[in-house]
């Protein structure tokens, strides 16, 4: 194996943010879904334990390129991609890495909230269990920090046993975060986890994203501008497939540096 | 104007709507119309019929054995088919006493009788053999007693009190006979097998063996005796005819005045008869008593199936659906199985036959049973072979289910549990499965329909006319009483049991009422069946309804 100078000062950069796990490097990144290409050259570097916001029209491919970072696209026929994507400096593409410990180590929100038609509590434990952890004192410890760490611990305490189907909208949301939380993950992945919900459960999934990023690192898809100002450290903004901008949000929504994304966000477009 | 009219009418599809209503309708109508007949024919047999007293005209050639009187209960009235000029109707009696006249229907012109009554005083006695009796009581003959007139105020009790005598000593004789006789007999089975053991201590089992014949001998004795005491006590019954017959209470079922008999009385006759029909054994070639060991039989082979086939079809169709890799040798599976859905039972009949009874049940045989000889034990058809067949027919339907019930499990549902880190198998185990189960439920509810109601290939794997006992037991070994599932024993089905009845049985008009009744029954254990699956996938429906994905 030849090692160049550019590897070898991956390889420090790499362990220097080891110690700060959770970093997320995409290097050259090209996506095709059967033949069509969905992302083009991604070249982007996500700091650990900060909100990263993805912005863009739909069908730019922020959420493809979330998807793809714990490799959800896999389910997928006929997809195939050039470049890489790290995790603190590892590739997920090794194929002596099982696509499932992957999972564990990166976190997924989605759109629609999701509970399995199980207990709150059950829920909550879902992917300890698939771990194999079956010590009931174990699970009980996670399950209560991971629904406090959600901001939903006071509303369900006295019903864990209940089923999760009869949580409100946004209660199932921040339920799907506790369930990804419990594991605890470097990353969560988040795409577009507030576009079914009211403002008021909105406010309280961004008052948790704020929370979060002490822990996690967070990646977020949002179609809310606000949203992406108000609980994002750094904003990325995609056009057609390919990476426009991705700068501290305070720049992007002041002075971007590139005119298509000054239209998209003060409305001209998209 | 009138294609103004027209082109909206037309646009909107409305006659199109009025056809689909209309198709909808007629197939509804159809089914209440076939399912009300059969209730109706098949309930309206326990119920108690009034027997008209027929006086025939003078010079009539109608009567029996020249008798100008006739007794029976009134079957139909029908045109003829060739009317003559003293009238176009007749009906159909039955007059019962199949032992005195060698028949029990009797068709008569309306023109030749002259009356016709509901003496209260008739009588129509259900009887062991012969079929039912139909005439006036005169006296009663208890052994060791002086006569008893039927006007006599002692009668009814008398012949209620020595009814139940003998109905006890009919239990006291199956007892005997069936069970204790029975034992002996797989006992002795047993000691002849062991003799065919070289290495068998012979002087030991030659001992038990004349042991078990000198208790054979005793009980047949018994038996013997109990026979004998049940022809002791006779009622003599005068027929319309003016023929004396004598009854022996032993030959006694069941007796009733059905002229007699309030609104109320016949209403609790029928429930009681509907009961003595589900619950007894079949008498004189199953034209007379009960279906139990249909309905039985019926049930454990249709409950049997469902434990096969579900495994077999979940498993068939989580592979088909999420691991095999889909493309044109999967397609072509899938429509391999579903042809198989369309393959004709008898088919299947055949090739249970072939596979699962000599092939897989004479393996076995000479595996395990090498003592029995030429005897097949499982070589031979049976309720697990049977069931066997009905699974393999009934598996496309379940497969098909179930394929459909994972597909309709939402992606959301998925893509969440494999975001916990969860793998393939874990997601389908713990999250597809329980999801699709209601799905699954539908297929078996379809497969139990299907196979439930199948006779042909049943015919070839197992079903008899006539099975001597249940397929399930708590008599194994005469002291045991956990419930033992005999799964080599042929077994008795309602599906056959209508065909052996009504085309196989010599008096086919004498079994039609039973073949109606027995229908009904079919319908009812299918329906209850389906109830049970149906009751378990609702329940499973509210557990794992997937909310708004």
């Amino acid at each position: 194996m030849t090692t160049s100078p550019a590897d070898r000062q991956h390889a420090a950069q790499a362990e220097a943010e080891t110690a700060k796990s959770g970093s997320i490097s995409i290097r050259n990144f090209d996506f095709f879904y059967s033949g069509h290409q969905a992302l083009f050259d991604i070249s982007m570097e996500i700091p650990p334990r900060q909100v990263s916001a993805l912005i863009g029209p739909s069908g730019c491919g922020k959420s493809t390129l979330l998807r793809n970072i714990n490799r959800m696209n896999d389910l997928i026929d006929g997809i195939s991609h050039r470049g890489d994507i790290q995790i603190d400096g590892r590739t997920i593409y090794d194929p002596h890495l099982e696509v499932t410990s992957l999972r564990k180590r990166v976190g997924m929100v989605f759109q629609k909230s999701n509970p399995f038609p199980k207990s709150i509590y059950e829920n909550v434990v879902y992917g300890l269990r698939v771990s194999g952890v079956n010590d009931r004192s174990t699970l009980d410890r996670a399950c209560e920090e991971a629904l406090r760490s959600s901001a939903l611990w006071d509303e369900v305490k006295d019903r864990l046993q209940q089923s999760a189907l009869g949580l409100s909208g946004g209660q199932q949301q921040r339920l799907c975060i506790a369930r990804t939380i419990a594991i605890r993950p470097e990353i969560v992945l988040m795409d577009e986890p507030c576009s079914a919900l009211d403002p008021i459960a909105t406010g309280k999934i961004e008052e948790l994203i704020m929370q979060l990023k002490k822990d996690f690192t967070v990646v977020i898809v949002t179609h809310n501008m606000q949203q992406a100002a108000r609980c994002s450290d750094r904003t990325a903004f995609f056009y057609l497939g390919k990476l426009i901008e991705f700068d501290a949000t305070v720049k992007i929504f002041t002075t971007p540096g590139q005119k298509q994304t000054e239209d998209y966000i003060t409305g001209r477009f998209g | 104007m009138a294609t103004k009219l027209d082109k909206p009418l037309r646009v909107a599809g409305e006659p199109w709507v009025w056809c689909t209503a209309m198709g909808l309708t007629l197939g509804m109508v159809m089914v209440v119309l076939l399912l009300g007949l059969i209730a109706w024919n098949g309930l309206s047999v326990f119920w108690p019929k009034r027997v008209d007293l027929v006086t025939l005209r003078a010079g009539s050639q109608a009567g029996i054995g020249g008798s100008r009187t006739l007794a029976g209960e009134l079957v139909k009235r029908q045109e003829r088919t060739a009317p003559t000029e003293r009238g176009t109707y007749e009906i159909q009696l039955f007059v019962g006493n199949r032992d005195a006249y060698d028949f029990s229907f009797k068709y008569l012109d309306e023109a030749d009788i002259e009356s016709r009554a509901t003496p209260p005083e008739l009588m129509v006695i259900e009887r062991m053999e012969g079929g039912d009796a139909i005439g006036t009581p005169v006296r009663l003959m208890v052994k060791g007693e002086s006569d008893l007139a039927a006007d006599a105020g002692a009668f009814l009790s008398r012949l209620r009190a020595q009814v139940e005598v003998a109905q006890a000593r009919r239990a006291a004789i199956l007892r005997v006979e069936k069970h204790e006789i029975g034992a002996i007999n797989r006992d002795l089975e047993d000691a002849n097998r062991a003799l065919r053991n070289p290495s068998a201590d012979r002087v030991r089992i030659d001992g038990e063996v004349a042991k078990l014949q000198q208790r054979y001998a005793e009980l047949a004795d018994q038996a013997r005796q109990l026979r004998a005491a049940q022809a002791d006590d006779q009622l003599i019954l005068r027929l319309a005819t003016g023929e004396e017959r004598r009854i022996a209470l032993g030959q006694i079922v069941d007796y009733a005045w059905p002229n007699q008999l309030s609104t109320w009385q016949r209403i609790t006759a029928s429930f009681h008869a509907g009961w003595n029909f589900l619950s007894e054994n079949p008498r004189e070639a199953n034209t007379e008593g009960g279906i139990f060991p249909a309905i039985f039989g019926t049930f454990v082979m249709t409950l049997l199936m469902s434990v096969a086939v579900v495994p077999f079809g979940v498993v068939a169709a989580i592979y088909l659906r999420e691991y095999a890799k889909q493309g044109t040798w999967v397609r072509m599976v899938r429509i391999a199985v579903n042809n198989l859905a369309g393959v004709p039972s008898i088919v299947f009949g055949v090739f249970g036959l072939g596979f699962f009874v000599y092939v897989v049940g004479g393996s076995i045989d000479s595996l395990f049973y090498p003592e029995y000889g030429s005897t097949p034990v499982f070589g031979t058809g049976g309720v697990l072979w049977a069931s066997a067949t009905m699974a393999l027919m009934t598996v496309p339907v379940v497969i098909v289910a179930t394929e459909e019930a994972i597909a309709a499990v939402p992606r959301g549902a998925r893509e969440g549990s494999l975001a916990c880190g969860a793998s393939k198998w874990q997601t389908i185990r713990s999250i597809i499965l329980p999801a699709s189960a209601p799905g699954i439920l539908t297929g078996l509810i379809l497969a139990m329909a299907r196979g439930a109601g199948e006779v042909a290939p049943l015919m070839l794997v197992g079903v008899v006319k006539l099975a001597p006992t249940l397929p399930v037991d708590s008599l194994w070994k005469a002291t045991d009483v956990v419930p033992f599932v005999h799964l080599d024993q042929k077994f008795m089905h309602l599906g056959f049991h209508i065909y052996d009845l009504g085309f196989q049985s010599p008096d086919s008009e004498a079994a039609k009422p039973m073949v109606f009744a027995t229908t009904l029954f079919l319908i009812v254990l299918v329906l209850v069946l389906n109830l049970g699956a149906i009751l378990i996938r609702e329940r499973l429906r509210r557990r794992y309804a997937l909310g708004a994905f």
